[in-house]
């Protein structure tokens, strides 16, 4: 296995840069700004999938709750911009370094609590977050805030006139979260996940630290997707509580590894590049009327994906890989 | 605050309590007969409300007497969707969790948009029924009808449910099926069967919660998102799968809710409930009344 395990990753890394260096290359032929929009969003999902997938997949944590720390990442990078001029490159660090702290502050307790009572309390905890922003004046209560804009420049990561620069950082980010998860795949950690998974009781009683892995996981999945809100709020420069810290951005968050398969390397980016410009075009092409014909056809969807391939559609492309495991 | 108000809403949240239970009940009812939670649970009863405020404005039916023919179509429903769709999650080799959350997700997903599409998102009203707007007083105590008789009404369905479980052979079914869904088969139950019925009878509760919710709350395609995650919390905080823990979780979420809402803004008073989850999972993580 060890060698066959090994020649498949440096594939997969290969692939990777070609899929990348690719992708850097479409806005050069692609000027439509509306397909432009729908590549950015793409990638933000399959970046904050793979980071969801962290968690959820490789370790078994299945959170229904990470809107919460897109919104903490969002409303962090927004609250230091608008109220005291700072950054967003250091907003997002900010917020990505709260969020892996309070995701692992919450890990504390949280993580003694198995499957279903486990899902329910993070989902319980975001919406705790989200009626507590929803009451706090200072930062827009449910209105939101508006960023402010103050021109086009890469130190304040806002952009008028192009929205290439919001690209390449989607990109970049996609590959980061792709790239942590193909390395943490093969460490130490990525084992312990998957042993803590399958089975956490065998896992403990040969040496993993299971309670430990929990909390890696949970604190590189947070900041990874507290990175993704505070790009969000850059990029649409307005936010609002429910958009971005409610219960069904958690599920949507989740869909794109769900569909593509959970627990793997590619499922999180393929289910986001198949899911995203679906959902993107049915919304402006059936949607517009608000008489919610997408919402029947997304919701389809996902029933038939879910129903005919419980691997994911990464099932579709090897076979021969899931035997292997 | 005077000891009359706290009275006063503790009376008000026990008897909301009373219908969370009977809104929940299906759904502890479906995830103990066979470890599945329905995402779409909000969505049924927001059927269930349409259906009520269209027997009401196209035949005025009282929403008293369309009740049961709502509980009844429901059951329907709730049988049909277990064989056309959750049957089949069910059947998943691999990561069986998350295709019956996302199967069912998908699935109030798309009834939410079929909603928007039939009904329009505008909100909807029973206008006028024998309990709307009225209120009975008992010894000072001023309490709204529509709620007085859902509690009533959550009361007699709860007593039922438990005769049905413990005394008919259905139930006993049931109890069979739950404790060891492969071994029924050798006893001549067709486990497909009660998985459907549980569902439909699951789904039936949520019916007669929709048809009494549709008198007192507006009807709109997203209502039933909000019910779901006080059902969820109902369910878990009782102890997941257990009947009694629904009853006993829906009266703990209405009495926090109703002193939450005294001491916080009334946009807060879902906090104290998800705390209070959060409190009694942290101490039994299994709830309430859960085996542990």
């Amino acid at each position: 296995m060890d060698k066959d395990f090994s020649s498949r990753r440096r594939r997969d890394l290969i692939i990777a840069a070609v899929l990348a260096a690719i992708a850097a290359l479409v806005p050069l032929f692609v000027k439509d700004v509306y397909v432009q929009n729908i590549m950015i969003l793409t990638l933000m999902y399959a970046a904050l999938s793979q980071s969801w997938n962290i968690l959820s997949g490789y370790c078994g944590q299945i959170s229904l709750g990470h809107a919460l720390y897109f919104g903490l990442g969002a409303y962090t990078t927004a609250l230091l911009f608008m109220k005291f001029g700072v950054p967003p490159w250091f907003g997002m660090i900010a917020g990505g370094l709260i969020s892996a702290a309070i995701a692992m502050a919450l890990g504390y307790p949280c993580f003694r609590l198995g499957g279903h009572y486990f899902a329910i309390a993070t989902i319980v905890i975001a919406e705790i977050a989200l009626l507590l922003i929803q009451n706090w004046d200072w930062a827009g209560a449910a209105l939101g805030i508006d960023i402010p804009v103050r021109g086009d420049s890469w130190l304040k990561f806002q952009f008028t006139r192009s929205k290439l620069p919001y690209f390449y950082f989607a990109l970049v980010l996609a590959c980061v979260a792709w790239f942590v998860t193909w390395w943490l795949e093969d460490s130490k950690w990525g084992f312990w996940w998957r042993a803590v998974k399958d089975n956490p009781q065998a896992a403990e009683s040969l040496g993993v630290d299971v309670f430990n892995s929990k909390m890696g996981a949970a604190a590189v999945s947070a900041f990874l997707v507290a990175v993704g809100g505070s790009f969000y709020a850059q990029f649409v420069s307005y936010i609002d509580p429910e958009s971005v810290m409610g219960f069904q951005f958690s599920l949507l968050m989740a869909l794109p590894a769900v569909l593509g398969g959970i627990g793997t390397l590619w499922g999180p980016a393929l289910g986001a590049v198949i899911l995203i410009p679906l959902t993107e075009l049915t919304r402006s092409y059936i949607g517009g009327s608000g008489r919610g014909v997408d919402l029947i056809v997304y919701g389809s969807l996902i029933i038939l994906i879910s129903l005919a391939l419980p691997r994911g559609l990464v099932s579709l492309f090897s076979s021969r890989k899931g035997a292997a495991r | 605050m005077t000891t009359e108000t706290i009275i006063q809403s503790l009376a008000s949240g026990l008897l909301m309590g009373l219908l969370y239970g009977l809104i929940a009940v299906g759904l502890a009812l479906i995830f103990g007969l066979m470890d599945v939670v329905n995402f779409a649970h909000g969505e049924f009863l927001m059927i269930a409300m349409y259906a009520t405020f269209f027997l009401f404005a196209f035949f005025a039916i009282d929403p008293l007497l369309s009740a049961p023919l709502v509980a009844a179509a429901l059951f329907v429903f709730g049988a049909l969707i277990y064989l056309l769709i959750v049957r089949f999650a069910m059947r998943a080799k691999a990561n069986a969790g998350m295709v019956q959350i996302f199967a069912t997700f998908g699935l109030a997903i798309v009834m939410r948009g079929l909603a928007q599409l039939l009904f329009t998102p505008d909100y909807r009203s029973v206008t006028h029924s024998w309990l709307g707007g009225k209120t009975v007083s008992i010894a000072g105590i001023f309490l709204p009808e529509p709620q007085l008789v859902g509690a009533l009404v959550s009361i007699a369905a709860f007593a039922g449910l438990y005769f049905f479980i413990n005394r008919t052979d259905f139930g006993r079914a049931l109890e069979a099926t739950r404790e060891d869904p492969g071994a029924v088969a050798l006893v001549g139950i067709d486990k497909n069967r009660v998985f459907a019925l549980g569902w439909g009878l699951g789904a039936a509760l949520v019916g007669l919660s929709g048809a009494i919710m549709a008198v007192f709350f507006y009807i709109y395609p997203d209502v039933g998102a909000s019910f779901a995650l006080i059902a969820y919390v109902t369910v878990a905080l009782g102890g997941f799968g257990s009947v009694f823990g629904a009853f006993a979780g829906g009266i703990v979420v209405g009495l926090v809710e109703a002193t939450t809402a005294l001491v916080l803004p009334p946009s807060l008073k879902s906090v104290g409930i998800y705390a209070v989850y959060l409190l009694v999972v942290f101490i039994r993580p299994r709830g309430l009344f859960g085996s542990m």
